[in-house]
């Protein structure tokens, strides 16, 4: 039972931190681009299938690692140069439908390009071993990967609440203009950031690829769960982002262990019932 | 997506105006079957029907409410299941069927409407969409009432103990008096007092509660009126294929209709249907390449969003007065 507990809770935490990886790029995207990505997924996948293909040429995951996540960032940044930033004067849902729309195009071109069988991608040779945690050998890469997520929540967190760049992110959130006014170049700002949070979600595919696998798809159902974070986290949220993560990556993993008929349907549950919290008692306009 | 698409105004004579190509068209359906339309454009012409009527009763609120939906195939999905079960369990009679099915509905979509409208904009659709998975989730998973994946086979349809529907033929006479119906109905809803009402809680929700309107009420009452025709459709399209399968109520069958609609042109009444006339039209041409119809769809709405937001409906109309500005 504490085994089942113990090795459920590892594998929740492990799971959140992908989450969050992806949660984050969409979180600090939306924030000061106010613009729900839902190509986010594809960047993810994106990410996965550079890491496979690097690690194919030069057989180092690490060279992967560093090489797919620029990929996806390139990726993003060119996306957002060449055709979003054109549409941030529109209604919030002409850009849904836009990203919505590069999502299909780069899934189905991602399938032209690496195929449709699944993919596996090993884990590195250092960290194939497996580490003793209360009498339960747990894989040590997990473990890796609970690090690397609770390390890009400090590191962001202090970035956004403690830099220069920070400090002029925060200004663009709270007023656009007036940082444009100031004589910043807000546009490059939002290339940068919207690069960076692709480049975030490439890393937690190619992070996450050895242990959930590659296949076409998966971009639209880490879509779904991460905008399920990142509407239960608060949009614009980091912190939220965080916490939501960890809620939602528990709750699918012990749903999933516990009573799998319906583990899709508890997160969905949560999402609607986090909304009408949130939404209760106030006008319609005005839930954030 | 349509805070800037206006209505069509209305002159005294609008009615008329789309009323008389309306009739046209629906006799031109009528007679095609008798001059020998062929088998499968038959079938073609009830898919695009079917799916006319989901996109109609979608757009009641997505273009005149401004109330973007990505949930709105439960409740074709819910509307085909409460056929089947019934069918299949008590009576296929669809004197029976055809209200329960659509009362059914009806009732999934109280609670979920009252619920839905405490939210708007992007909000608004993920909590429709979190309710339409859960339908959905629901449909695949709970195998004694819907099959699970194998889906429901349903027994074929009989009027007080007579079998009807039953030649493809009498089903596209059937489908093509329920669209028109329903049709009928839902452009009296659109542009009566109610109707616009509800645009002007589209074009300014704070201003019309300041007015003394009661939103919710208005929302909830447009929510319903889509949520009912979309079951009207889901029934349509459960009797066609006498099956119904949990992808039905997917959330890509709602997006699917949601492109149906953006398509066409949400702020038209027909854009709708314009819409979904060439999706399905599109579906049918390019059957042989169905593995990259993502890639199809999302340069759809690529050049939509840039090029023309209005729809295809919308193209139209513009260059219909143009042409009428340079021909005085």
């Amino acid at each position: 039972m504490l085994e089942f507990l113990t090795v459920q809770s590892l594998n929740g935490l492990v799971y959140s931190m992908v989450l969050f990886l992806l949660a984050l790029g969409l979180s600090l995207t939306f924030g000061l681009l106010r613009v729900v990505n839902l190509a986010h997924g594809a960047f993810f996948l994106m990410g996965a299938y550079f890491g496979t293909t690097v690690w194919g040429l030069t057989h180092s995951f690490w060279a992967a690692v560093v090489i797919a996540p620029l990929g996806a960032a390139l990726m993003g940044g060119l996306l957002e140069k060449l055709w979003l930033q054109r549409f941030y004067v529109r209604d919030e849902l002409d850009q849904v439908i836009l990203t919505f729309g590069f999502a299909l195009v780069f899934s189905d071109l991602m399938k032209v390009l690496w195929g449709k069988d699944i993919r596996g991608f090993p884990t590195p040779s250092a960290f194939s071993g497996a580490v003793e945690i209360a009498n339960i050998s747990f894989p040590s890469y997990r473990l890796l990967l609970i690090l690397v997520g609770v390390a890009l929540f400090v590191i962001t967190w202090l970035a956004i609440e403690r830099t220069r760049i920070g400090a002029l992110i925060r200004a663009s959130v709270a007023d656009r203009v007036m940082v444009s006014g100031l004589g910043f170049d807000i546009r490059l700002l939002f290339t940068i950031v919207f690069a960076f949070g692709t480049g975030i979600a490439g890393l937690a595919g190619v992070l996450g690829a050895p242990i959930m696998g590659i296949y076409p798809g998966l971009d639209f159902e880490v879509l779904i769960t991460t905008l399920i974070v990142v509407v239960v986290g608060g949009l614009g949220s980091i912190a939220g982002a965080f916490w939501a993560s960890l809620l939602i990556g528990m709750a699918e993993t012990f749903g999933k262990a516990l009573v799998p008929e319906v583990a899709s349907f508890i997160i969905f549950a949560l999402m609607a019932g986090v909304l009408l919290i949130r939404a209760w008692g106030r006008d319609e306009e005005e839930v954030e | 997506m349509t805070a800037e698409v206006i209505t069509p105004r209305r002159a005294g004579s609008y009615p008329i105006r789309i009323g008389i190509p309306f009739a046209v068209v629906m006799l031109l359906l009528a007679i095609g079957p008798l001059v020998g339309l062929p088998k499968f454009l038959q079938s073609l012409v009830v898919e695009i029907l079917t799916f006319s009527l989901l996109a109609l009763s979608l757009n009641v609120l997505l273009g005149y409410t401004g109330l973007v939906s990505l949930g709105h195939a439960a409740f074709f999905g819910v509307g085909g299941y409460a056929l089947g079960i019934i069918a299949s369990r008590f009576t296929p009679d669809i004197a029976i069927t055809l209200p329960a099915a659509i009362a059914a509905t009806v009732l999934l979509a109280i609670p979920v409407g009252w619920l839905s409208i405490r939210l708007s904009g992007f909000y608004f659709l993920m909590i429709t969409f979190a309710f339409a998975q859960m339908v959905f989730v629901a449909a695949f998973r709970w195998k004694r009432l819907t099959g699970g994946s194998d889906g429901l086979i349903i027994p074929a349809p009989t009027l007080f103990g007579v079998p009807v529907l039953q030649g493809s033929q009498q089903f596209y006479f059937f489908t093509l008096a329920v669209f028109a119906i329903c049709c009928v109905a839902m452009f009296a809803v659109v542009h009566s007092q109610f109707g616009r009402t509800l645009v002007g809680i589209r074009e300014n929700t704070a201003r019309m509660r300041a007015i003394g309107y009661n939103v919710r009420r208005y929302k909830l009452a447009a929510f319903l009126i889509g949520a009912a025709f979309s079951g009207v459709a889901g029934v349509l399209n459960a009797l066609f294929n006498l099956f119904i399968a949990p992808e039905s109520a997917h959330w890509t069958q709602s997006a699917l209709v949601l492109v149906m609609v953006l398509i066409g042109g949400a702020g038209f009444f027909v854009g709708p249907i314009v819409g979904t006339a060439i999706v399905i039209a599109l579906q049918y041409w390019l059957s042989s390449y169905t593995e990259y119809w993502g890639l199809v769809l999302g340069l759809l709405f690529i050049v939509l969003i840039s090029g023309a937001r209005e729809g295809v409906t919308g193209l139209l109309v513009q260059i219909y007065r143009r042409s009428h500005r340079a021909t005085p």
